[in-house]
């Protein structure tokens, strides 16, 4: 059903603007009891909008606060931006005291960052370990999303079309391997993982994301392929096509809804998971979740920098979802087939 | 253009039979119509011979040369399905381009062979546009043109106006037609609408509990049904089927009335019926003529103007209607009294229990 009333539809700046009229005819719509209602609607979403959003705004305020700002009570809204937080996060840090801070303050040659961290009588002594862990993050997300979509959408595929002796069976053991909570089982593994060497591995995650993903994944896009017409492969196939060059041309297109939803959702699980990443990490390949509660000044929480990780950490998962907005909406490659 | 030969083909589901054997031979150049209500095994057969569905038993030939076991796209046939199947992610020229990329046909002769397809069913505005975008009549011509470009040995089209609104189904019905008399292509076109099969037909095989009925001519299957289920699939309404006792050259029909049965028929009658001499009398509405002296007497039910004509219900007793279709002028009022004769000629009878034919070798 189209939407004749513009009042709540935002007008794009590159259009010419769009008088707010009426155009409907319906009883049902031209109203003022009608119009007051979408208008009611219209507000109570942006309000529900501003307190779903307000933790993420507070968090990004934070991260660009100085320390006292951030703990002060009652709250401060408005500040004064400063660096800290970030500096902190990706650097290491010494106290400097006395005599040799007078010195460093005497100095002209400090870059923007070092002089960040002595305005809080630190000196900048080397990296820290953040933006390692937030490397090992994406490769380990990203590694394990991409084998998880690519078996998924060949299992799914083969599920959707074919007759496999003991499909359901094999659904079922599929999805069971999401059954277990991570706490159950990160034990066993840890164990395992300890004996065959993939403790503290990127592969050791990889595999294991994967393993998660590929059930979640598989239901998914079975569901995706399912609503795929058998027909169109079929009218490849007459045309002269293999099986599988009718599933690249036609499946895949037509898939890539199903695909990109399911990427981001893989993404988002690997991207964000906490437990396996806590237990079955050390140093070499720990990722960023489990280090973000970790940042832990000399002098009580730095709050600014834990915002800070958690902000730098936010920015991949946004990226990739933006990304694949476009396919995220259902519908646009759908329509062609008449449904009698 | 290919003979198509199935012999003994048969396909099961589990148990179920979806075609009970059958055997058929599809000429070069014929359009053969498989007509039945859904669930009667003509898409399954249609299917068999596409390749797209195995066959359970059974050999199906092309020209003389077995392809039972050919995979669809080694057998040269080009499908048109009811949905159309176009591949909304591109464009109706590369729909249409399709086929030809798994051929391996070169660039400028896919563009020249498109144009002419495009040209030939007269979408050239539409090339540029998505399936998604067009009408459907459009996108069925598109399907059309993506079967036409090969050239294939045969066309199978699965209820291919099954999805389209009544006016265009009437123009996409000549057009079809046109186009196979043009390619003079193997057409076998599956449909449950008995108005399409006798339009399109140069044989209509009717089908019915995944069984062959009939395969005969629109004109024989329609004059001449082989059993009861024709008789009532084919016509709308059906052939009107009144059951009678036949004894002497004298039908007793319901409603007290007395039926004298045509001379070439006597000795078929005396000879094929049930002991009883029970049997079931047929006729077309438009074989019946109205006139004051007809021996046949009745009450009128209901009569409808259809503009060129009108469709008159007579009532022989409370349970049996005789459906006439007479001159539009014909007018009674209800409960009329109504007396008509059935042309000799177009009159048939059926064995009550075989429900078979009978025939008088004549017709």
């Amino acid at each position: 059903m189209a939407t004749q009333t513009k009042s709540s539809s935002p007008v794009t700046p590159s259009a010419p603007p769009v008088p707010v009229v009426n155009y409907s005819t319906r009883v049902d719509k031209v109203g003022w009891r009608p119009q007051a209602l979408s208008l009611t609607r219209a507000i109570a979403a942006v309000i529900i909008a501003i307190i779903m959003l307000i933790p993420v705004i507070w968090m990004a305020m934070t991260a660009f606060k100085p320390l006292k700002d951030a703990v002060a009570v009652p709250p401060i809204v408005f500040f004064t931006p400063s660096m800290e937080g970030f500096v902190n996060l990706m650097t290491q840090q010494r106290q400097v005291n006395g005599e040799e801070l007078t010195q460093l303050r005497a100095r002209t040659d400090l870059s923007w960052a070092d002089q960040v961290a002595l305005s809080q009588q630190r000196a900048i002594i080397g990296q820290s370990q953040f933006p390692r862990q937030l490397f090992n993050s994406l490769v380990i997300a990203g590694a394990s999303t991409i084998i998880s979509v690519v078996f998924a959408v060949l299992a799914a595929y083969a599920f959707s079309r074919f007759d496999i002796p003991g499909k359901d069976d094999l659904l079922f053991f599929i999805l069971s391997q999401r059954m277990l909570p991570a706490v159950v089982v990160t034990v066993p593994i840890f164990l395992m993982y300890r004996q065959v060497g993939l403790y503290d591995t990127h592969l050791g995650m990889i595999l294991l994301y994967t393993s998660f993903n590929l059930s979640f994944a598989v239901w998914l896009l079975k569901g995706f392929i399912d609503e795929i017409p058998k027909e169109y492969e079929e009218a490849a196939l007459v045309d002269g096509y293999t099986r599988l060059q009718a599933f690249r041309k036609i499946v895949l297109p037509q898939s890539i809804t199903g695909i990109a939803a399911t990427t981001v959702f893989s993404f988002i699980f690997s991207w964000n998971e906490f437990a396996f990443a806590l237990m079955l990490t050390q140093d070499k390949a720990r990722t960023a979740p489990p280090s973000i509660p970790l940042i832990l000044g000399s002098g009580g929480i730095e709050w600014s920098t834990i915002a800070a990780g958690s902000l730098a950490f936010l920015i991949p998962v946004v990226i990739v979802t933006f990304a694949l907005r476009k396919h995220l909406l259902r519908g646009v490659t759908f329509g062609a087939i008449r449904k009698g | 253009m290919a003979t198509i030969e199935l012999k003994q083909v048969e396909k099961k589901f589990g148990e179920s039979f979806a075609v009970k054997p059958l055997d058929m031979t599809i000429n070069s150049g014929e359009f053969i119509v498989l007509l039945g209500p859904s669930g009667c095994g003509k898409t399954t057969t249609l299917r068999m011979i596409s390749g797209l569905e195995a066959v359970t038993s059974g050999n199906i030939l092309f020209d003389g040369k077995d392809v039972t076991w050919l995979h669809p796209s080694a057998r040269d046939i080009a499908f048109v399905f009811q949905f159309f199947a176009l591949y909304s992610h591109l464009s109706a020229r590369e729909n249409i381009a399709f086929p030809l990329q798994a051929q391996g046909v070169g660039r400028d002769e896919i563009k020249k062979r498109v144009a002419e397809v495009a040209h030939m069913l007269k979408i050239e505005h539409v090339l540029n546009s998505r399936p998604g975008s067009l009408s459907g009549g459009d996108q069925q011509r598109v399907a059309l043109a993506r079967a036409l470009v090969r050239r294939p040995a045969a066309f199978l089209m699965d209820e291919p106006l099954g999805a389209l609104d009544a006016e265009f189904r009437e123009s996409m019905r000549a057009e079809i037609k046109r186009l196979h008399i043009d390619q003079n292509a193997t057409s076998v076109y599956v449909t449950h609408d008995q108005v399409e099969a006798m339009a399109m037909g140069d044989r209509i095989v009717v089908m019915s509990n995944a069984e062959v009925q009939q395969a005969a001519t629109p004109m024989e299957v329609y004059h001449s049904p082989a059993n009861l289920f024709v008789a009532r699939f084919i016509g709308s309404p059906g052939m009107n089927l009144i059951e009678g006792k036949y004894a002497n050259g004298v039908v007793q029909l319901p409603g007290d009335n007395r039926y004298s049965v045509p001379d070439s028929w006597r000795n078929v009658l005396s000879s094929g019926l049930p002991k009883d001499g029970s049997v079931i009398v047929g006729f077309r509405p438009e074989a019946v003529e109205v006139r004051d002296a007809g021996q046949i007497h009745s009450n009128t039910f209901a009569n409808d103007l259809h503009g060129g004509y009108t469709m008159l219900h007579l009532q022989l007793d409370r349970d049996h209607i005789v459906h006439v279709r007479a001159g539009r002028e014909m007018r009674y009022q209800l409960n009329d009294t109504v007396h008509f004769d059935v042309k000799p000629d177009m009159v048939r009878f059926f064995h009550p229990e075989t429900e078979k034919a009978l025939q008088n070798g004549k017709v």
